[in-house]
């Protein structure tokens, strides 16, 4: 792990401003900022750990827990909100038996909400992971988390 | 549509052109090419499988001397994706899917037939439209910003610079001095992008006049309205109309050091500008001694973390320094001391884009477009209840009526226009009566919302006014970065009131109390968040009263939302017993009575969730 954190500094020259940069790729590996990461960073980058911890709270996309192999990101945004996102994430959730930001025990999904991805003319959106799924409905919910459950 | 050409550094404005021509003479304009829109909306359309369908297709007859295919930008009808446009015809097909690939080139592209079923028909009046000019949705708008997204590939600079680009970086480095560009801009009168509305060549002109080294540029993608997209489908679509922006801007100010900041959450849109800084590099319009001018600008790429605040220019700084995304009080402006205390100039995506069109066509040109005090052209992403969803660029001063009907195609189903939301969760709801409002700066701040960064919300007599303000309020009470007390503290208690008003708990005195935490809020907040965040409550209170006196006094939500509020119920003479909600229902509180019997529902085990109102085509299941 301390090998790719070394990695990443540089990639970014060791520059303190590309903080969140660089929390961004080593969550992209872990898929969270697990602590050790975050002791290597701050050792690296000549920033105390505090200060990290500080920046990786503040911002909502970084996550201090492991998460589950699939990331299941229900879109709040105004758009999604007035077609009805919220019954989507309430299906959700009732299906996966897990409130928004929560794992279930098995690993499997982390349910997450996001304030607008952007595709607002598609909504309600769900993104699974890196897949974008535009025009949800409540009855879809179930059968999509079926296909990733395997 | 990619043409090789002898591309490196190019080390003079003649270069340039010399490039330019080669490129246009290697190109024959009569060679088919299939364009494929690639924007993020279209990929949830599987557009990428549709580029890989046709390449595959096109391989397999030995097409390929024949018919280029090409994975553009956005073309913002996003309600229609995905889109493909076959020149040189110019014929425009929507909701294209893998199963038609073989099709279309069988009949279109090897015949020249069209495929009626691919055309866009109007929903209306049943009438065919081949080209996308003539499409109502298209044919209406003025896309000097989006337009060039149909014609390139955005990870090709060779294709921008084909259709003119970099042509008025040129322009400014050899024709034009620093202080020329920004009277050129001042004299367009181009104002902000990302909301504010502050005239861009005076912010300019005060970075350059500021003292202190380096001076920055930056460019603010972190566009965290929700419901607002033109920047992202600026950026991927065409990062390079927004770098040339910059540089400009950097060259007048006299900067040699810029960052563009993105939203984590735009992956497509890092990509393409990261590839896009690098290809300019190469050829020498960005880094050390641009064009052999003598002037160098180092641009990087910095990612945001997800936090709405850090739109305001500010928190955007302290996150480019690695630090948490909390605003400082701006009695010193970012233009005087910024990032690392330096005089840095801010501008949005779209402010940027608009700098190249300034420059190629003069401040002239440029202010004839729009209304008196604000010109140009404006994006906007008219989303929510209306049937033409997407990306529409029209001239400032159109009227809401017209974007709504004449573009979006008026409201979906047979459902009644209720309001429309513009500028975010800074800006504020506009009723009907309102509906002939010329759209600009200065018009939307009289009604009480503001132009933002260019969302526009439509809502139907389905959506509930009180819950739309709370929607905002929790959406400001997450985002509120916590710094100052009005902000973190009054928000929370704007939306305590307001949740109990959607529960049925509301009291007489809870809309004079909002108000008067509104006028606190205003007055007492850091920066723009808790200053505006009051704009969604005033403006429903103000045109929208009468829902919030049934929800208060009759303790009922007449749209149909709240769900303390409402009930479900089956409509037994629409019924037909078909059984789906029985099997959609989670709670197992509809019961199957028999064939062409009406279900029965179990209020006492019906959680509202609405799956079974989502699944019945029928009509069958009412709200009250």
């Amino acid at each position: 792990m301390a090998a790719r954190v070394e990695a990443i500094v540089a990639k970014f020259d060791g520059d303190k401003g590309q903080l969140v940069s660089i929390l961004q790729d080593i969550q992209e590996e872990h898929r969270y900022l697990p602590r050790e990461a975050l002791e290597k960073a701050s050792q690296l980058l000549n920033i105390p750990l505090s200060q990290i911890y500080s920046v990786a709270t503040f911002f909502r996309a970084f996550s201090l827990e492991p998460r589950g192999r699939h990331l299941i990101k229900v879109c709040l945004g105004t758009a999604c909100h007035v077609r009805g996102a919220n019954r989507i994430l309430e299906r959700a959730a009732l299906d996966l038996g897990i409130e928004a930001g929560q794992t279930t025990s098995d690993m499997a999904f982390t349910l997450e909400t996001v304030n607008c991805v952007g595709c607002c003319a598609l909504g309600p959106v769900v993104v699974v992971d890196d897949t974008t799924l535009g025009q949800m409905t409540t009855d879809k919910v179930v059968p999509m988390l079926e296909r990733y459950r395997q | 549509m990619r043409v090789k050409a002898t591309t490196g550094l190019i080390n003079s404005r003649q270069g340039l052109e010399d490039l330019r021509r080669s490129l246009t003479a290697g190109r024959d304009p009569n060679k088919t090419c299939i364009a494929i829109c690639t924007g993020t909306g279209c990929h949830a359309y599987d557009c990428m499988g549709l580029v890989a369908a046709f390449r595959e297709e096109i391989g397999r007859q030995q097409l390929g001397d024949r018919v280029d295919v090409t994975a553009t930008g956005c073309r913002g009808f996003c309600e229609r994706g995905a889109l493909l446009t076959i020149y040189p015809q110019g014929i425009f097909y929507q909701r294209v899917k893998s199963e038609d690939v073989k099709e279309v080139i069988a009949e279109t592209v090897l015949q020249g037939k069209v495929i009626d079923r691919l055309v866009y028909a109007d929903p209306h009046s049943k009438e065919h439209f081949v080209h996308q000019e003539d499409v109502p949705f298209y044919r209406k708008q003025q896309r000097l910003l989006l337009g060039n997204n149909n014609r390139i590939d955005p990870t090709s600079i060779e294709d921008y610079i084909r259709i003119g680009g970099y042509a008025a970086l040129g322009k400014a480095l050899f024709e034009m001095s620093p202080e020329q560009i920004i009277d050129e801009v001042k004299e367009s009168g181009l104002r902000g992008r990302g909301g504010g509305g502050f005239p861009t060549g005076r912010k300019w002109e005060s970075t350059r006049h500021a003292e202190g080294q380096p001076k920055y540029v930056i460019c603010n993608c972190d566009e965290g309205d929700p419901g607002a997209y033109m920047d992202r489908s600026l950026m991927e679509g065409n990062p390079h109309s927004v770098l040339e922006g910059m540089v400009i801007g950097a060259y007048a100010i006299g900067s040699e050091s810029g960052y563009v900041y993105v939203r984590h959450e735009y992956p497509l849109a890092v990509a393409n500008v990261t590839k896009a800084i690098r290809q300019a590099e190469e050829h020498g319009l960005l880094g050390e001694n641009i064009l052999g001018s003598g002037f160098s600008l180092k641009v990087k790429v910095s990612r945001g973390g997800g936090a709405f605040i850090c739109g305001e220019s500010t928190a955007l700084m302290a996150s480019l320094e690695g630090r948490v995304g909390e605003p400082r009080a701006k009695y010193v402006h970012t233009s005087e001391k910024g990032l690392y205390g330096k005089p840095s100039n801010l501008n949005n995506v779209e402010t940027w884009a608009n700098v190249p069109l300034i420059i190629n066509n003069g401040s002239g040109w440029y202010s004839q477009i729009g209304t008196a005090g604000s010109k140009g052209t404006k994006i906007f992403s008219l989303v929510g209840k209306v049937n033409n969803t997407g990306l529409v660029e029209v001239p400032m001063g159109t009227t809401l009526r017209e974007i709504i009907y004449g573009i979006g195609g008026g409201i979906r189903g047979d459902k009644r226009f209720k309001s429309v939301q513009t500028g975010g969760p800074s800006g504020g709801f506009i009723p009907e009566s309102m509906l002939d409002l010329p759209v600009d700066f200065d018009e939307l701040t009289k009604v009480g919302s503001m132009m933002g960064s260019g969302g526009m919300i439509v809502m139907d007599e389905d959506n509930c006014m009180v819950d739309m303000a709370r929607y905002f309020l929790k959406f400001l009470e997450e985002e509120s970065c916590g710094k100052c007390l009005p902000c973190r503290e009054g928000i929370k208690r704007m939306l305590q009131i307001l949740t109990d008003i959607t529960r049925g708990r509301g009291r007489d005195e809870d809309m004079a109390l909002l108000e008067r935490l509104s006028g606190n809020l205003v007055d007492a907040s850091l920066c723009a968040l808790g200053g505006t965040a009051a704009n969604p409550i005033l403006t429903t209170i103000q045109y929208y009263r009468d829902e919030y006196v049934a929800h208060i006094r009759d303790k009922r939500c007449p749209a149909g939302v709240c769900k303390e509020l409402i009930s479900y119920f089956i409509i037994d003479e629409k019924c037909p017993g078909c059984g789906l909600c029985v099997k959609a229902c989670p709670k197992e509180a509809i019961t199957f009575v028999a064939k062409k019997k009406p279900v029965l529902l179990d209020q006492e085990r019906c959680i509202k969730c609405g799956a079974c109102r989502d699944i019945c085509k029928l009509g069958a299941v009412g709200v009250k």
